[in-house]
């Protein structure tokens, strides 16, 4: 199956998604993540989950799933939002066992809380810290920001 | 004056003359005893603990210093190596296992990360920036990201010296 088929089908499936050309993704709105992620699983075969990661768009948080089917050789991204205050998703970890520490990371780093995840405790960070470290409002007195430099041509 | 070019640290000690006694200062003994048999603590904490490895390994042989027993319990252990990046939550445990260790103690902080953050001073949320800002007294620096492995050697000769150049440690106790 071409590639190009393989989003078209998944779009005629769920048409509230928006497919992204490069690389390969969709976009799908959050509350259909579980019923998507069902779907690519057991009718389109992509069995592994290779990334769970999360970028803050500073008015929203973006949550990015990489998964990969080994029937189709085929990577694919997909996308949701959550908001910024109180982010809340789906877990998949309940379809893909190897989700459960990457949501656990995102959780850590994002304080994005994964609904009916089995575990939802931070991974790295010591555990009584209260903020996310990648947030790009995150501010610590152990952060010291890399001085700008002034350039070659101003002495 | 054969067994004089065998111990260092010979000049504090004298052959009776035309005998076979020695004559030292016990204080020195000890020095040379405590300096010539330092066991490091096995704390490797990022890519430093490579290069400490390869000092314990034949090329290198940190045993000809007297310092080749690495162990792994603190309370076996004379000098820590804090051998890497210290992170946050690396912070507690290394107090606890410097509290852990007996005295007489020492501590070298090994490569940039240990001694200031190094690579991470900027923009890290998680490094401590130095060992010593837990309070962890540092005897030693060895600089380099990471140090060669004849820059760990030459910081055990360092604190070598240190040890036996000492003064005689006098408790705030004792001093009233």
């Amino acid at each position: 199956m071409q590639n190009s088929e393989l989003l078209l089908k998944i779009k005629s499936k769920f048409p509230e998604i928006a497919i992204e050309e490069t690389p390969a993704g969709l976009v799908i709105p959050k509350a259909s993540l579980l019923e998507v992620s069902r779907f690519l699983k057991e009718e389109m075969s992509f069995e592994n989950c290779h990334c769970v990661t999360a970028v803050d768009r500073r008015d929203k948080i973006e949550l990015v799933y990489l998964l990969y089917s080994t029937l189709h050789h085929f990577m694919l991204t997909l996308k949701t939002f959550a908001g910024l205050d109180d982010p809340t998703v789906e877990t998949v970890s309940l379809l893909w066992r190897s989700a459960d520490w990457m949501e656990r990371e995102v959780f850590d780093l994002f304080g994005v809380r994964f609904l009916h995840h089995p575990d939802l405790r931070r991974i790295m960070n010591p555990d009584h810290w209260t903020d996310f470290p990648l947030r790009k409002d995150f501010k610590n007195e152990n952060l010291i920001p890399r001085p700008q430099s002034k350039g070659l041509n101003k002495a | 004056m054969a067994v004089n070019e065998k111990i260092p640290g010979s000049e504090s000690i004298a052959m009776y003359p035309g005998g076979e006694i020695i004559l030292a200062k016990s204080e020195d003994v000890m020095k040379w005893a405590k300096g010539s048999s330092l066991w490091p603590l096995t704390f490797g904490l990022a890519c430093c603990a490579i290069e400490m490895m390869a000092t314990g390994a034949s090329h290198f042989d940190i045993d000809r210093i007297g310092s080749g027993v690495f162990r792994g319990s603190p309370r076996q252990c004379d000098v820590m190596i804090i051998a890497g990046t210290v992170c946050v939550k690396m912070a507690d445990c290394l107090k606890k296992l410097y509290e852990q260790m007996p005295e007489p103690k020492y501590v070298i902080a090994m490569g940039n990360c240990s001694i200031s953050g190094g690579i991470f001073y900027y923009d890290s949320y998680s490094v401590v920036k130095g060992a010593e800002k837990l309070g962890v007294p540092v005897d030693v620096f060895v600089s380099g990201c990471p140090p060669r492995p004849e820059d760990l050697l030459h910081a055990f000769m360092k604190l070598q010296d240190k040890i036996k150049n000492a003064k005689q440690r006098t408790s705030a106790k004792d001093k009233e």
